[in-house]
Order: C-alpha cells, then sequence, then structure tokens
C-alpha cells in the first residue's frame, strides 16, 4: 500500500544576489493516512519551507513530492494550511472569514455550507457567526482558523507552527482543541514546531531536523500506552519524559 | 446600574467644566480678534481700503449673496473640485491597482511618478489652459493634477505593504492573485484610502483655484483675482472665507471658525496657494 505522502530526496534553496542559501537537502520520509506528524528542529532550520514545498507554494529543485502517488502541484486543493497566526480578516465576521475558502473556489452549495455550519455548531462557535473576529479569544479563533481550512475537506493538514503566537497557557488549551478536532474529523496532519512538548503530546512519529541545511536526524515513533490520547493526558505519562530526552539528544547532537 | 462613586462624579462635574472653558475661550479669541479690527479700522488705526475689515466684509457678502453672484460662483467651484476629486478617486485606484498586479512595471515607472508628484502644479495650471483652452475641463484637470500622483504612489504603498502571509493564506485556500486583490488587498485598505481621500478633497480644491485664477471667468478663485486686482479688498477677503470654509466639508462647524481666523492670515495663505 502506498503511503498517502511521499517526500523523496527533496532539496530547496533560495536565490538572491549575495548568493543561494540551501535550505533544505536530501529529505525523505512518508507519511500514512490517518497519522499525525510532527516536524522539530531548530529555529530557521527550513521547517516551514517545507509546508510551503508540500502544499505546492513552493517547487522542490530536487526530488519529487507525491500526494495519493501524484506530483502535489495537481493537487493542491486537497492540502490545507494552517499560518502562524489565525488571520481572520476584521472586515468580515466569522461566519463570512470561514467561509472564505468555499468563497473563493466557488464552492458555496448548500451541501458543502451546510458541512461548515455544522463544525460551527460542534466547536462552539454558532453564536459567534456574526461577530467580528477581534470580539473572540486566541482559543475560538484558532478554531475558527482550522474549521476555515477544514471547510474545503483537504485531505493533509499542515500546521505551521499555529500555536505559537498564543500565551502558554491558551496554547495548551487550544492545542488539546486542535488536537480533538484532526482526529474526530479523522484528517492526516503535519505539525511543525520548535516546542519539543507540543509535538511529544499531538504526534504519532517525530521527524528531527538538523540545522540548515535541514537533513532528516532522525524519525521517532511515538506511542503511549494510554486509554484515551489527548494532549494533556499524554504529558502525564510515564513514556513522555524518554521521548523528551530522545528527542533532546538527536537535536542537539553535534554531527 | 452599579453607584457611581463621588470622585467619578467630581471628575465628570471637572471635565464638562473644563469643555465649557474651552468653548468659551475659543468663541472669547474670535470675538475679541473682530472687535479689535474692527475697531481699528474705524478709528483709523490701519488703513481700511488695504486691510479691509469685518463689517465691510459682512456688507460685501450680503450684497453678493443679494444678487445671487457667491452662490453662483461658489457652486462653480464646488462642482469642478467634486467632479476632479471623483476622477482622482478612480483613476488613483485603478492605477494603483495596475502597478501593485504588474511589480516590475512599477518598479520601470516610481522614478517617474517621483518626479512628477513633486513638480509644482500650480506652474503647470497656464500650460494646461495653453494646451486644452480655457475651460472647464482644464481647470478639472488642473485640480487631478495636484492630487493625482501623490494619490498613485501613497495607495500602491498601502497595497504593498499588506502583509505576504495574508496573501499566502489565500494561495493555500486556492485562490490567485485577482483573489488576493478582492479579498485581502482592497478591503484591508479601505482605512488607509479614506485618509488619503481626505487630504485629496483639500489638494482638489487647492489646483481648482490655481486654474480658476488663470483661466476662468466664474468660481472662487476668478473672485480672488477679481478682487485683488480691482483693490477691491473686502470682497477678496470674504471670498476667502468662504473657500477656507468649504475645504473640508467633514467638520463644517470647526472649519468655519478656522476660516474666520484665516483673515487675519490672509497674506500668509496667499504665499500657501503658490507654494503648492
Amino acid at each position: 500500500m502506498s503511503s498517502l505522502l511521499e517526500l523523496q530526496h527533496v532539496s530547496y534553496a533560495y536565490h538572491s544576489m549575495d548568493g543561494e542559501l540551501l535550505a533544505l537537502s536530501d529529505i525523505s520520509f512518508q507519511v500514512e493516512e490517518g497519522e499525525f506528524l510532527a516536524v522539530v528542529g531548530p529555529s530557521g532550520c527550513g521547517k516551514s519551507t517545507l509546508l510551503s514545498l508540500i502544499c505546492g507554494l513552493l517547487k522542490a529543485e530536487k526530488g519529487s513530492i507525491l500526494l495519493d502517488g501524484r506530483p502535489v502541484k495537481e493537487s493542491r486543493s486537497k492540502i490545507g494550511y494552517m499560518l502562524q497566526k489565525d488571520y481572520l480578516f476584521e472586515w468580515r465576521d466569522i461566519y463570512s472569514n470561514v467561509m472564505l475558502g468555499l468563497e473563493i473556489q466557488k464552492k458555496r452549495t448548500p451541501e458543502n455550507i451546510g458541512r461548515v455550519e455544522r463544525m460551527l455548531a460542534t466547536y462552539g462557535l454558532s453564536a459567534f457567526q456574526h461577530v467580528r473576529p477581534s470580539q473572540l479569544s486566541g482559543g475560538m479563533r484558532q478554531r475558527a482558523a482550522l474549521i476555515r481550512t477544514l471547510a474545503l475537506e483537504p485531505g493533509l493538514l499542515l500546521l505551521d507552527e499555529p500555536f505559537s503566537a498564543l500565551d502558554y497557557q491558551t496554547r495548551l488549551e487550544v492545542c488539546e482543541d486542535i488536537f480533538d478536532i484532526i482526529k474526530r474529523e479523522q484528517k492526516t496532519a503535519i505539525l511543525v514546531t520548535h516546542d519539543l512538548s507540543e509535538a511529544i503530546s499531538v504526534a504519532d512519529r517525530v521527524i528531527v531536523l538538523t540545522k540548515r541545511p535541514a537533513r532528516v536526524r532522525a524519525i521517532v515513533p511515538v506511542s503511549f500506552q494510554l486509554e484515551k490520547r489527548t494532549p494533556m493526558t499524554v504529558r502525564n505519562a510515564p513514556e513522555f519524559k524518554d521521548y523528551f530526552n530522545t528527542i533532546w539528544k538527536e537535536l542537539n547532537d553535534r554531527v | 446600574m452599579s453607584e457611581v462613586s463621588i470622585c467619578q462624579k467630581e471628575y465628570v462635574k471637572g471635565m464638562n467644566r473644563r469643555k465649557k472653558v474651552i468653548h468659551f475661550a475659543r468663541f472669547f479669541l474670535l470675538a475679541a480678534f473682530l472687535l479689535l479690527w474692527e475697531t481699528a479700522a474705524r478709528r483709523e488705526w490701519i488703513d481700511s481700503f488695504i486691510f479691509s475689515s469685518p463689517g465691510r466684509i459682512l456688507t460685501t457678502f450680503y450684497q453678493m449673496i443679494q444678487d445671487g453672484s457667491i452662490l453662483e460662483h461658489i457652486g462653480v467651484t464646488l462642482a469642478e473640485t467634486l467632479v476632479s476629486f471623483g476622477l482622482v478617486v478612480l483613476v488613483g485606484i485603478a492605477a494603483a491597482v495596475l502597478l501593485w498586479m504588474f511589480p516590475s512595471v512599477s518598479k520601470v515607472l516610481e522614478p517617474y511618478l517621483v518626479v512628477l508628484n513633486s513638480l509644482p502644479k500650480s506652474a503647470l495650471a497656464p500650460l494646461l489652459i495653453v494646451w486644452l483652452g480655457a475651460n472647464v475641463r482644464t481647470i478639472i484637470l488642473a485640480g487631478m493634477s495636484v492630487a493625482i500622483f501623490g494619490t498613485i504612489m501613497n495607495l500602491y504603498t498601502c497595497f504593498t505593504e499588506v502583509s505576504p502571509e495574508k496573501e499566502k493564506l489565500i494561495y493555500t485556500l486556492g485562490g490567485k492573485k485577482k483573489e488576493t486583490l478582492f479579498k485581502v488587498v482592497l478591503p484591508g485598505t479601505i482605512p488607509n484610502m479614506l485618509s488619503i481621500m481626505k487630504v485629496n478633497i483639500g489638494l482638489c480644491l487647492v489646483g481648482v483655484i490655481i486654474g480658476e485664477f488663470i483661466g476662468a471667468r466664474k468660481g472662487l478663485g476668478y473672485l480672488i483675482i477679481y478682487g485683488s486686482q480691482v483693490l477691491h479688498l473686502a470682497g477678496f477677503l470674504q471670498c476667502r472665507i468662504s473657500w477656507k470654509g468649504k475645504r473640508e466639508p467633514v467638520d463644517f462647524r470647526g472649519e468655519m471658525w478656522y476660516a474666520f481666523f484665516s483673515i487675519g492670515r490672509v497674506f500668509v495663505l496667499e504665499k500657501e496657494v503658490f507654494y503648492v
């Protein structure tokens, strides 16, 4: 069986008049259907670049990226992207903010609209549909941003440090929320973060990248013997510390 | 309602009193100035033929209202200003959008825009008259010429300052440049557009008046030139009042106060006009 997403020897460099900057070098990994993958690495190592490549915003210079066995360029609409900030537009209310994707892709069918409205209801935003984003808490805004992404029914979800703009407490709550939504909607997701605990708390596998140019340093499978796994319960599990130490060591090992 | 504390009451009372004092002082200053001016003219401390007097201005204003000429002049200037303002809005937004769509074109045109914007537009007016004739079209163009280049540059800058992350969001939702324009750039820069346009209506008026100085038979600019040429200073000063009063229609009352004050600054204003 082939994987949902497959990266084969992907390299990417940024070009400027001052010269060439190799951001990613020979990256290969697979993501299986329904899996939650976390990517960690030192800041500025090219994690965001990796996501931009996967969603087709940038084109890999070497290697190939296949989604469902086809090049990503052809299947861009199957990939959802969540940015570091929510970027909800203040001139739209929450309802038309979450409908933005459907509006752009001209897919505002009754069926799609109904589905998004159900999501708003399920995740506690119905009462705030006609409210401006600034009146919502940071956590609610992130949920709205996620629903905006999920409205297009992406097969693969890319999360680019979506909690980094929040304070610590909100961050834990939102992480819990987002994890719950992703699991309930049965999405495959790749989370990029520099926060090790966060990565371990949500991921089935953690990919550790090296400093720039980023290479895959290690792939650490994470599993817990818990009945119901949530980011919070995992943080208290005995295995958590071991995973943390393993990944910490991988991150800090000099080559 | 919760109970208001004594300190809060004291504070509100104090603020209200302060507001009253400020309003009174404003009015008092104006009244004192007019009174001093009028007295100075009557007692012949100053030559009322050169400096006019509030009484003479009012008399002339009254006469011009009676024969209807002032309303006609104001109407003409107002109409010309509004048309040139409307055109500046349309052309300015369209040009800025085009520059935003084609960054290479904007790179090519940038130095030209800077040069055009820094041209002394009042010097352009006589040329426009020679090229296009002394008619309303020319005056409207003179009004536009003062505001248009600055508008394009400012709008374009606002457009380019829209966060690239927001553009990225639109792309990840499957949109292209067109969607970015209509969903992010235009709605996101409306506040900036409004503040640019607020400045523009004043600039258009200045341009129109300059145009009228040279090539019109109607309008406030014509009246100013006519007044100063026949040394009919009363008429000259009085039309300053109505000009100033119309400059920023948003806060009409405040502007009228300002207008009355500017009577005293008339020669300063004269410079302003020629340096725009």
